[in-house]
């Protein structure tokens, strides 16, 4: 049986994308690279007789997750500036749906491998039991970044031409990502110290109810974006 | 199987087309000669369907996946390999990959060199096997013959006889009247956003074409 | 340019209103037992707040007409109550610190309205960045629209965040001049101020939308550099 055309031509923007990342390896590199530097920052700025890590954890987490994924968006549509592929994409009997969810998955699969990388090393830095608590944190920080990067890759389609693109798309989108990274936060806090996934069922419905209407309204806003 | 109806759209306040109307038939080639800001490139683009046109309406048979684009952007990505890349290109037109038209355009040993590390003119060939992977019933091309070396030059003037033959329609846009006039069957003046002169060649050799269209343009 | 001047007619009548009001709110209407006399900031502090709002929602609201009919006046109008949006949002960001100090001991407070203003102010900023680096002006026009609408639609989850942040962080005083528990005299007050803004509001627009149209013009004939 034969795949819908969406989801052959989303698959296949996004594996094109996921080839050339990691091919190169530079931005992934950088990114970890990132993190680690970020989590480094937070542990030397850091008073440890003041706060404990524990209590400490969530917003270092999400400080760090924020940054990484800004700084990953851009990437998505600088891939196709080179040869002006993009205008290869638009020709293509593909709808554009299919470029933006292609562009969606690979960005979520890049920046979920960079928090692959960060999430433990928190939890080593900061000497964090983490493994416990591993499936709820990890919905956690899914449906979240779901938020962060749906409507970053929106707008990063706007801004890769402008000139400073790249602090541009950091001012735009940063409004976006507090209100999913403060219900993230407050879910993680409770988590990391052992209370139960009831308790904080209610920040997920939130997260699950933006990532519906952002990813929905994103699909909807994007052809205005590339169409002329 | 190409049909362009009034087609106007402006940019703000530049009429980039004015009232265009034409139609190309298979085997036919247009040669669509203008000075820059005549509106060529829009009204490619239009045929292409990236821009609507603010009035008026462009036909091509078959839709976006009959048509085959040919610019001075390559549309390929310097990370992969020629065969990534047309297969990529290949799956987005639901085609499988190209196998002898690597060969016909002399590519094939170069078939696993990432494109950053392949020479200009080789690029342009890759280019031209991009937009011929899905076997378009037309061609558009835009100032095809920009920066091409001549070994290039000459593969691509090849092709579009090939392509004409096959019973397919071209449309060309340039400044350069010398190249584009042997390649023509029918050969159009465009200024301001329209036609002044559209006409089938009917023997005319690339000089006579050429003072014409000084004539005209001037 | 009838517009514009309409426009700088309704805004003097507007300023003069202004004035009017405050006239009413230091000689007629009580002063706030508790306030004293910085509560009068509220006349301006709330209005302007209400309408840094509704600019937004208006902004998104004309961009979602504009995907759909694509008329430049859609993206006039947006661009000039996103501006105003910003002005009036300066308004409520600056009078909060000046009535708050004397009234809570610190400039700055995460009271929700205050919280919610900012986050307006930020998306406000953001849009006009993104106005200016983007030349083209179909291409501008179409950018701003979608982040218009992504702004219009992020205000439900602001306020969302902003009830949760203050529920979960309790402030030392809990200041709610809200509307109904005003008494009459001040009540009315309030709502000449809030017309007053109101009309403050269609005034600049008015002018900002009949000065981008002027602007527009002398570009097109080559008058002036884009």
């Amino acid at each position: 049986m034969r795949l819908p055309d969406v989801v052959r031509h989303t698959w296949a923007v996004a594996s094109k994308d996921l080839l050339i990342e990691f091919r190169s390896r530079t931005a992934i590199v950088s990114a970890a690279m990132f993190v680690i530097l970020v989590l480094l920052v937070f542990t030397f700025a850091r008073d440890p007789t003041a706060v404990a890590a524990v209590d400490l954890a969530p917003s270092i987490l999400w400080v760090t997750l924020t940054f990484a994924a800004v700084l990953a968006l851009n990437r998505a549509f600088q891939l196709e500036l080179e040869n002006q592929a993009l205008d290869g994409l638009l020709l293509a009997p593909i709808g554009r749906s299919s470029i933006y969810l292609g562009k969606l998955i690979a960005n979520l699969l890049f920046v979920g491998t960079v928090e692959l990388i960060g999430v433990p090393l928190l939890a080593l830095f900061f000497n964090i039991t983490v493994l416990p608590y591993a499936g709820p944190l990890a919905a956690v920080i899914v449906l979240a970044t779901i938020g962060f990067v749906s409507v970053g890759t929106l707008f990063s389609a706007m801004t890769v031409r402008t000139r400073v693109s790249e602090l541009l798309l950091a001012v735009l989108v940063l409004p976006f990502m507090i209100p999913p990274l403060m219900w993230a936060a407050r879910a993680t806090g409770p988590l990391l110290a052992g209370r139960p996934l009831s308790d904080i069922i209610g920040w997920l419905k939130m997260l699950a109810a933006y990532d519906i209407v952002f990813v929905g309204l994103a699909l909807l806003l994007f052809p205005a974006t590339v169409n002329e | 199987m190409l049909r362009a109806e009034e087609l106007h759209h402006s940019f703000g306040s530049v009429r980039a087309l004015d009232g265009v109307s034409f139609s190309v038939r298979p085997g036919q080639t247009l040669a669509i000669f203008g000075p820059n800001g005549a509106g060529k490139t829009t009204l490619l683009k239009v045929l292409a369907g990236l821009i609507r046109p603010q009035r008026g309406r462009a036909h091509v048979e078959g839709g976006r996946r009959a048509i085959g684009w040919i610019g001075h952007q390559a549309q390929l990505y310097n990370q992969l390999t020629v065969n990534e890349n047309l297969r990529f290109w290949a799956s987005l037109y639901d085609v499988p990959p190209p196998g002898e038209l690597l060969a016909r355009l002399g590519l094939d040993e170069h078939a696993d060199r990432p494109v950053r590390a392949l020479s200009r003119g080789l690029v342009q060939r890759v280019a031209i096997a991009r937009a011929l992977v899905h076997n378009p019933a037309v061609l558009l091309l835009d100032e095809p013959f920009t920066g091409l070396d001549r070994t290039a030059a000459e593969t691509l003037g090849r092709l579009l006889a090939q392509h004409a033959a096959a019973g397919r329609a071209t449309v060309l846009v340039t400044h350069n009247v010398e190249e584009g006039t042997g390649l023509a069957t029918d050969v159009a003046f465009m200024r301001a956003g329209r036609f002044v002169h559209f006409a089938p060649r009917a023997g005319r050799g690339a000089q006579q074409v050429g003072e014409e269209y000084r004539d005209a343009i001037a | 340019m009838r517009l514009l001047r309409a426009g700088h007619w309704l805004n003097g009548i507007a300023l003069v209103l202004l004035a009017g009001v405050y006239v009413r709110a230091f000689a007629y209407t009580p002063l706030e037992r508790m306030q004293g006399a910085a509560q009068k900031i509220f006349y301006v502090h709330v209005p302007a707040a209400i309408w840094a709002e509704t600019a937004m929602i208006l902004v998104g609201l004309a961009s979602v007409f504009y995907l759909f009919l694509k008329d430049p006046r859609l993206d006039r109008f947006a661009a000039a109550s996103a501006e105003v949006g910003t002005v009036f949002a300066a308004i409520v960001l600056t009078t909060g610190p000046i009535w708050g100090k004397p009234i809570w001991g610190t400039w700055w407070s995460w009271d929700a309205r205050l919280t919610l203003t900012l986050f307006l102010f930020l998306l406000y900023v953001g849009y006009l960045l993104l106005r200016n680096a983007v030349n083209d002006p179909a291409e501008r026009a179409r950018f701003a629209a979608v982040l218009g609408i992504c702004g219009m639609v992020l205000v439900p989850f602001i306020h969302f965040s902003v009830y949760m942040f203050r529920t979960l962080h309790p402030m030392p005083i809990v200041l709610k001049p809200s509307a109904p528990s005003l008494p009459p005299s001040m009540l009315a007050t309030w709502l000449m101020s809030l017309g007053v803004f109101t009309l403050l509001y269609v005034g600049f627009v008015m002018q900002r939308y009949g000065l981008s149209y002027l602007r527009e013009q002398l570009e097109a004939s080559g008058d002036l550099h884009a």
